[in-house]
């Protein structure tokens, strides 16, 4: 179930990684970033060579802890507000294409 | 399945019950408000709206962690899983991956009259996604339930059969409603499950491949899904076919399994830390002044029942089934004295007459203390128990005091000597051929006689006394 974030960074095909994305590239835009993101992640990997057990979690750097809200519900946006930034709406939804299951 | 043996594994999203969304101060999700009246910038995932955390939400997944014996670690912290969907406009769940809020922990189960242990991997944090309608040409979506707080619990494959899935799933909603972790109504969806199920022949270790059955929300779906699931792969291997691992539905009205061979890429979900969110730090008194605030469990109760109250363990876990009840049955008992007695009432008459009105507990109109003094005036016998059954459905239907509707009713037992002699003799001179019955050794004609006396003062006598007195004169 728990995986290292790590364990995956070693190659990334772009084309792969573009489709989860919903982004379309030609073959030489693929290309051309497939040696940029090859480049990026053989620098990364440079890290790989440290030994970090006892390096504290960097996942967080601000420095912030526990920052959260009390149980106190607050109105957010007017109905109409919201609906403003529909696209398309009907019967008070936003509307997108049909989905498939 | 003799050759075979089955690994249920359960992945259970639970509905929290907070005020507020997990991420922003809009209220929580509830059944009925008109769609997107209840978002913000944050639940609608507009580009720079920064999550906050509910800390009532972290309190109610810790809190069930130490209910079922989870280690909290003290740090914890929020991840970003990544996948394409409507329902999800950041494009990108906020939940945990990495460090979840509660590790291990187990619920122990009865089963075909076993008790087994199903341990439990992991409780981690997360957020609903929208509510979502496929119409034929479009879908709407409605984000009233984006970003409602839900804690994910996955077990251990550890079940057996669908009744062990069953079993656990019972256990666990108990568990939540007691302590007020979420209401737990599946109906409503706040009880959503997935569940992993593999075969594998007896006497190996290997788990076998596994399929994931998505989104599953009532019992009877669960175990009508599994047993058809566990044949299928038993079938499937047993004439020669190989498993793949794979997602599939369960479809209610046909009463079969499909596979969802749609969302090919859909498994990778692209995790990482989320960069907007702190990480939790809890700390050792914290920890336990939560632990301070859970309520007694299911089980513990029962036993308490039993050996604090000398009920029957069938009476203690008819109690127990719900925490209104049991805290009603408690109520009355402590007034009342009689625990036993007080059980015979609150799982007959008061049980029954709910059912009837497909009421709750909570809108009894009959109050823990007028039913205790209900109690008393039985066994003081005050009233004897068909008058006592008239004042119960009074006091069910209109509230009161006992002590007021007997006067009114004048249903006092009667137990003066005086009327019940004269009670007696007129039953006896009705009926010189019963006399003679019982005089002849007939002992059941006793009881057509107290049947005349409870006739003669209208339900109101005292039948032992009656049948003592009957008795007496029948015998000189």
């Amino acid at each position: 179930m728990t995986m290292n974030f790590s364990e995956r960074a070693d190659r990334m095909d772009v084309r792969y990684v573009a489709r989860l994305a919903r982004i379309r590239l030609t073959d030489a835009e693929a290309d051309e970033l497939q040696g940029q993101l090859d480049d990026i992640l053989a620098f990364v990997g440079e890290l790989k060579r440290l030994d970090v057990q006892e390096a504290p979690p960097t996942d967080d750097s601000s420095g912030n802890r526990n920052i959260w809200h009390e149980d106190v519900p607050r109105p957010g946006l007017p109905h109409e507000a919201a609906m403003a930034l529909a696209p398309t709406a009907r019967h008070g939804q936003f509307v997108v294409p049909k989905i498939m299951e | 399945m003799s050759k075979w043996m089955a690994s249920i594994g359960l992945e259970v999203h639970v509905q929290l019950k907070t005020r507020t969304k997990m991420f922003c101060s809009c209220p929580a999700h509830r059944e009925g408000e008109p769609p997107n009246t209840q978002v913000c910038p944050v639940c609608l995932g507009l580009p720079g709206a920064l999550p906050v955390m509910n800390r009532e939400a972290i309190r109610k997944t810790v809190l069930t962690g130490l209910m079922i014996g989870s280690k909290i670690p003290l740090r914890s912290s929020f991840d970003r899983k990544n996948y394409f969907y409507p329902d999800m406009p950041k494009n990108y769940q906020i939940t945990q991956q990495a460090a979840p809020l509660c590790m291990g922990g187990s619920v122990d189960i009865q089963s075909a009259g076993t008790l087994k242990t199903i341990r439990v991997n992991h409780i981690h944090q997360e957020e609903d996604a929208a509510k979502i309608t496929h119409l034929a040409n479009s879908s709407e979506i409605d984000f009233n339930r984006s970003g409602t707080p839900l804690m994910e619990l996955v077990t251990e494959p550890d079940m057996s059969t669908p009744d062990e899935a069953i079993a656990f799933l019972t256990a666990l909603r108990e568990m939540l409603v007691y302590a007020g972790i979420s209401d737990a109504d599946l109906e409503l969806g706040h009880m959503r499950c997935d569940v992993n199920t593999s075969i594998r022949p007896v006497g190996t270790d290997k788990l076998g491949v596994k399929s994931e059955l998505k989104n599953m929300n009532t019992f009877r779906g669960i175990h009508r899904a599994l047993t058809y699931e566990l044949k299928r792969q038993m079938d499937t291997l047993e004439a020669g076919g190989s498993l793949v691992q794979e997602t599939r539905r369960w479809d209610d009205a046909a009463g079969v399994t499909l596979s969802m061979r749609s969302k090919e890429y859909a498994h990778d979900y692209r995790y990482f830390p989320e960069p907007d969110l702190p990480p939790v730090i809890l700390d050792e008194a914290m920890i336990a002044r939560w632990r301070c605030e859970l309520p007694e469990l299911p089980a513990a109760k029962r036993a308490r029942f039993i050996q604090d109250y000398g009920l029957p363990e069938y009476d203690a876990g008819v109690l127990t089934a719900e925490r209104a009840i049991a805290d009603y049955f408690e109520a009355a008992a402590q007034k009342a004295g009689h625990p036993k007695a007080v059980s015979n009432w609150v799982m007959g008459e008061l049980l029954r007459a709910l059912g009837e009105k497909g009421q709750s507990i909570a809108e009894a109109r009959i109050t823990p203390d007028a039913l205790a003094a209900l109690i008393a005036l039985v066994e003081k016998k005050t009233i004897n128990m068909p008058a006592a059954k008239e004042v119960f459905q009074i006091l069910f239907e209109q509230g009161g005091e006992p002590e007021a509707i007997v006067k009114e009713k004048g249903l006092l037992q009667v137990s003066d000597s005086g009327a019940m002699e004269d009670f007696a003799e007129q039953a006896m001179a009705a009926s010189p051929k019963v006399v003679e019955d019982f005089r002849a050794g007939k002992e059941a004609a006793l009881m057509f006689l107290v049947g005349q006396v409870m006739k003669l003062s209208r339900g109101k006598a005292n039948p032992q006394m009656a049948a003592d007195v009957l008795r007496r004169k029948l015998s000189t």
